[in-house]
């Protein structure tokens, strides 16, 4: 049996890189290239610059000094750096809680009724929402009305509109952790016996905790590093924190007031706390990595 | 006998009723605290909406369309920050989804090594998290005086065009264009590459297997399978730029009075509310409550729509 050879020339077997669409092949992948490219570039810019020009001006006293008074020399982000601290920290005890536990009902107990659609939803629309709105919402809320205490501007009223904004985040990746921890552990737990509290917590939450880890320190790291919702419920004050009822300094809002600033003195702070703010951050997102990086293996 | 051994062996014994407590007060609990997300949503509307009440009086809907912002006079219309707001994101999004699709497109090809790739797509990943006021500073000091020089080289050589019809010196829209591009990238990028990812490769084969070229197989087999969840990052990219603060904030000039032009000094919600929030009282922060209220509409038009696309419109693949 042999196959008669169809009558047409081998030549159209090869690739003829001088056709149209083979030009146009290479040309579209030129510029695909050119684009990752652009759009890598403005990463180093940035990094560069901030590290560059971070790192010529820091000295150990930045860290422990305030912010000179305008026209002055000298001086450092101190009470700044103790500010971002508190302020996270206070979101953080508002929104991990609450966070953690809206991922668990979502998870554990929802069974994707109507009432977690609407959550899941709304958890959806919550991101969102721009960050100056949170800040907004609560002016509105406490700053304005002086529900704690008394106290208009305040490092709780910051720390919860930051809260306002890492809740999202939080619920999302706890509930995707959640859903990652195989049935027969839940099963398991409950056939010896344990209780669906006690399931939850010594048995599912445990084996999820490495991605909702990274979830709660991306969070954090997106909120040290905000100040929209801050300048009117934090503001700024030019003092050490005097507790956490009373207006505090903080890197982002300092940035933000030091950068329009026409003293050299402040600018260069400025570009201090820019400095440990991007060091700071990268640092923690890089960290949540590892830890994902780490439950996967 | 033989009966009562059995039941000596496996009584039903009951759960304590602390147990059961614990476990409904815990369930009650959760519930509690996922309810909270829907009740945090619906106090920002309602907040929102209770301060803004005396200015939705005073001004109603000519609040969107008038020009004016005379805090003196305390007569206040924003349609010279609405305009800010969809002007930035349009034209940053026109320039930040070619760009992001094809980086999405570059990182999930075979070009160049999966090492390589995946460090682009780290850093990329790394750029959505520098702080919005950090890319302000970097815009203040750096991007705008590089691009004053090629910003006034367009004017001199377009400026009978409306939009480039005065010259660039210092903050201004087009400036706050750029800074807004940069904030988009990693996110349409990321989600535009998680997208193409999930197309199945028996669909790329085909396309070769007929003879298609890389290129005709991306265009006419792998975007369109992926497109639904590409433009559903589009959209929450929008939703991210008209509510944008501090970047933009700090580079747009904070003009309240309008101009065509792109390179003049311009505003946009979120900036006139950084701006002049912390000192306005009586009307003028009804008045802003007003346009936050605006602004709230608005991003949750958009991200409602972006959810809905990309629940909609997906194909399945199974």
């Amino acid at each position: 049996m042999t196959f008669s050879s169809p009558n047409f020339s081998t030549t159209s077997l090869h690739r003829k890189p001088g056709l149209l669409r083979n030009r146009a092949n290479g040309a579209m992948t030129a510029l695909a290239a050119t684009f990752a490219t652009i759009a890598v570039l403005p990463l180093i810019f940035v990094i560069a610059y901030v590290l560059i020009k971070g790192i010529s001006v820091l000295s150990p006293s930045i860290f422990f000094e305030l912010p000179p008074p305008p026209g002055l020399d000298g001086g450092g982000i101190g009470n700044a750096l103790i500010g971002t601290l508190v302020v996270t920290l206070i979101s953080c005890v508002f929104a991990v809680p609450v966070g953690v536990g809206g991922g668990i009902y979502l998870a554990e107990f929802s069974q994707g009724n109507k009432f977690a659609e609407f959550v899941r939803f709304g958890t959806n629309v919550l991101a969102g929402v721009p960050s100056i709105i949170a800040g907004v919402f609560i002016y509105g809320l406490v700053v304005s009305t002086r529900v704690i205490f008394g106290n208009s501007y305040s490092a709780v009223a910051g720390g919860l509109a930051l809260a306002v904004l890492m809740l999202p985040t939080i619920i999302k990746t706890t509930d995707e952790g959640l859903k990652l921890v195989p049935q027969e552990l839940r099963w398991g737990a409950l056939g010896v016996g344990a209780s669906t509290f006690v399931t939850t917590m010594k048995v599912v939450l445990p084996a999820a905790v490495a991605p909702i880890a990274t979830g709660v320190v991306l969070a954090i790291a997106r909120s040290a590093g905000e100040t929209a919702p801050l300048i009117f419920t934090a503001l700024f004050s030019p003092f050490w924190p005097e507790g956490i009822f009373k207006p505090l300094a903080t890197m982002s809002v300092l940035i933000f007031n030091f950068a329009i600033m026409p003293y050299e003195a402040q600018i260069t702070l400025a570009w201090a706390a820019s400095f440990v703010l991007v060091v700071m951050i990268l640092g923690m997102n890089i960290f949540a990595r590892w830890i994902s990086g780490f439950a996967q293996r | 006998m033989e009966a009562t051994r059995r039941d000596l062996l496996y009584t039903l014994r009951h759960r304590p009723a602390s147990d059961k407590l614990v476990d409904n007060g815990f369930r009650s609990l959760v519930t509690a605290l996922a309810a909270l997300v829907g009740i945090v949503l619906l106090a920002i509307f309602l907040v929102v909406f209770w301060e803004a009440r005396e200015a939705i009086q005073l001004f109603g809907f000519n609040f969107i369309t008038s020009t004016t912002w005379n805090p003196v006079e305390e007569k206040f219309g924003a349609f010279t920050a609405i305009y800010g707001t969809i002007l930035t994101s349009v034209l940053a999004l026109l320039l930040a989804v070619p760009l992001g699709v094809g980086t999405a497109i570059f990182l999930t090809e075979n070009f160049i090594h999966q090492k390589y790739r995946t460090i682009i797509s780290n850093m990329v990943e790394l750029l959505a998290a520098i702080p919005s006021v950090v890319l302000g500073l970097w815009a203040i000091f750096v991007l705008e005086p590089t691009i004053r020089p090629v910003l006034n080289l367009i004017h001199d050589k377009l400026g009978f065009i409306p939009f480039f019809s005065t010259p660039a010196n210092g903050p201004g829209f087009m400036p706050a264009v750029l800074i807004l591009v940069v904030m988009l990238l990693p996110i349409i990028t990321a989600i535009s590459r998680d997208c193409l990812n999930q197309v199945p490769p028996d669909l790329r084969q085909a396309a070769y297997g007929i003879g298609a070229t890389r290129w005709t197989s991306i265009f006419q087999v792998i975007l369109p399978a992926a497109v639904s969840g590409i433009i559903g990052g589009i959209m929450l990219a929008l939703g991210r730029a008209m509510g944008e603060t501090m970047a933009v904030t700090m580079i747009i000039g904070n003009s309240t009075s309008f101009n065509l032009s792109w390179f003049a000094p311009g505003n946009t919600i979120a900036a006139l509310l950084a701006n002049q929030f912390g000192e306005a009282d009586g009307v003028q922060v009804s008045a802003l409550m007003y346009a936050a209220l605006v602004l709230m509409i608005i991003t949750f038009i958009v991200n409602v729509l972006a959810q809905w696309i990309v629940k909609r419109l997906s194909l399945k693949y199974d």
